[in-house]
């Protein structure tokens, strides 16, 4: 297995339900810093190319690229923002370090949701203006219809995505960084508002804000940096087509093409044997199940057992958001990528605390771009 | 219609759009936002409140900006203190708007400029508008000062400065 890339630093500020206390531009600064130091680095020195990712609707801002640099030590520098997730962003300083561009990269994903007053009408405009929009449906609308076709094809129970909520929340209970830690029991998790049916309203991940600044470096500087280097063995990615017309409801093939991109470059033939915990996407808790299905982690009939046996469970035989996901950490958006990436990395340096796994060599991390893309990314960790 | 007679070309009028003879839709997008100020900026909105103009140090670069920031972006070593400036300059630059945002011709044109503000280090300073003034007679290098709006109006804006004027 190739290791050319390393991760050697990774920085976060939040994740907290809102954040008066800072612009948007000083909590990227304040987890900028923290990365920085995690890597040994000096940005204006020796950080020689930054990628940050963002989208201008959810900014506020059109060509949002502009107000990048400045809160991350960019400025005169090489640096381009990406409209994708922060996975994608990470994608693409790797790519820059494999092609010999730079040997050291900085990518930065944020999310200032508590700014936006009217986020599902920004999601609303992500629809076909044409086709799709003119019904006026509240956005959630698009989980609704993919988890009612998921649950016939796999035969899968609302109360099955319950076992998902409690999961994940009851995970976030031991990270200090997830806000949404909470102890429900199942009935309380289903005693709760449709928001479009099948999905309940304690399905859905509440919107976060929060910062990720990760620093990656070639082979031989990250050994010099670091002894703890976490090696990037595979990266995948994938879009699907946007129409709500054609997609396959019951299953996500952009997230299946994306891993099999990343084991392909990992040389891991049977996944469900090498990965040893994974950070899925969660912004729905039935997306956990259809990414874990489509990732080749686990098959659609293993699926029922396998949720009522504990499998994903910290303590079970493939731990599942340890961090708390997107349910437990919250909603961040185009950060939600580098949330879940983050939480590898600790696992795999062995610095995750209370929720560390006792060895985990081969971590893997996927994201999703929210609804109503088919938008995946898929990365593939190892630890020294 | 066809002046043409080589190409088939069907004109189309206001009308042709207005009775429906042209498929098209139309959408309005319902974006609204609430940005936190943060620390510098807000220290900044708040200054202009009170009715003073604020910068911040360097303590590295020895440099000081406004509108302060937390961070320096040339060494990026954080900056912990802030300064109270003159609310007098200079303009670096300016210009001279004939077209409003909105696209409407105006005859009195508006007057942004960049202002270098008395205190901040050399080529540090803000945007904002010159008044009370002939277009003609605006130049660069020339001195300024706010005219502040009565304080009970100020509500910490950047325009609680309604504009500066010759010195
Ligand atoms: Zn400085």
């Amino acid at each position: 297995m190739e290791r050319e890339v390393a991760i050697v630093g990774v920085g976060w500020e939040g994740f907290q339900p809102t954040t008066p206390h800072y612009s948007y531009k000083e909590l990227i600064y304040q987890a900028a810093q923290k990365a920085y130091h995690n890597a040994n680095v000096d940005p204006r020195k020796d950080i020689q190319s930054f990628v940050t990712v963002a989208e201008d609707f959810i900014e506020g801002t059109s060509i949002f690229d502009e107000y990048t640099p400045d809160q991350l030590g960019a400025v005169l520098k090489p640096m381009h923002t990406i409209t994708g997730d922060g996975l994608h962003g990470l994608i693409t300083a790797y790519l820059m370090i494999r092609s010999g561009i730079c040997k050291i990269a900085a990518v930065e994903a944020h999310s200032k949701a508590s700014n936006i007053k009217t986020l599902s009408q920004i999601t609303h405009y992500a629809l076909d203006p044409m086709l799709n929009r003119p019904f006026e449906f509240h956005p959630d609308f698009i989980a609704g219809l993919e988890m009612a076709r998921f649950l016939h094809e796999a035969h899968i129970t609302p109360e099955d995505c319950a076992l998902v909520v409690q999961k994940n929340r009851r995970n976030a209970l031991e990270n200090p960084s997830a806000p949404y830690g909470f102890d429900y029991r199942l009935e309380e998790i289903q005693d709760c508002q449709p928001v479009a049916y099948p999905l309940l309203e304690s399905h859905i991940a509440q919107p976060a804000d929060g910062a990720i600044v990760v620093v990656l470096a070639s082979r031989e500087i990250a050994e010099s940096l670091t002894v703890e280097p976490i090696w990037i063995l595979g990266v995948g990615w994938c879009n699907d087509m946007y129409n709500l017309e054609y997609r396959d409801w019951g299953h996500l093939p952009y997230v299946t093409k994306a891993a099999q991109m990343a084991y392909h470059q990992a040389q891991i033939q049977t996944p469900s044997k090498k990965i040893d915990f994974a950070e899925v996407d969660d912004l729905y808790a039935y997306r956990e199940l259809m990414s874990l299905v489509a990732l080749g982690l686990i098959s659609k009939h293993e699926l029922p057992d396998a949720l009522k046996m504990g499998k994903f469970h910290s303590t079970g035989q493939l731990p599942i958001n340890l961090s708390g996901g997107s349910l437990g950490m919250g909603n961040l958006l185009e950060a939600n990528g580098l949330a879940k990436l983050v939480e590898a990395v600790l696992q795999l340096r062995g610095q995750a605390g209370k929720r560390q796994l006792s060895f985990p060599h081969i971590g893997l991390v996927q994201s999703w771009r929210g609804i109503p893309t088919s938008s995946a990314a898929v990365v593939i960790l190892a630890s020294s | 219609m066809n002046s043409n007679p080589y190409v088939p070309v069907v004109s189309l009028t206001e009308d042709d759009f207005s009775n429906g003879k042209v498929l098209f839709r139309h959408d309005k997008l319902d974006a609204r936002y609430a940005w936190d100020t943060g620390i510098a900026i807000g220290a900044f909105l708040g200054g202009l409140k009170g009715g003073v103009i604020l910068g911040s140090y360097c303590a590295t670069c020895r440099k000081i900006v406004t509108p302060p920031r937390i961070v320096c972006e040339w060494c990026f070593r954080p900056m912990r203190r802030l300064v109270q400036l003159a609310d007098t300059g200079r303009v670096n630059t300016f210009s001279l708007c004939y077209v409003t945002w909105d696209v409407k011709r105006i005859s009195e044109p508006e007057i942004p400029a960049v202002i270098e503000i008395d205190g901040a280090s050399p080529g540090h300073g803000f945007l904002h508008k010159i008044g009370e003034i002939s277009p003609t007679e605006v130049h660069i290098g020339m001195r300024v000062q706010a005219v502040w709006k009565p304080a009970a109006e100020r509500c910490g804006s950047i325009t609680d400065i309604l504009y500066f004027r010759k010195l």
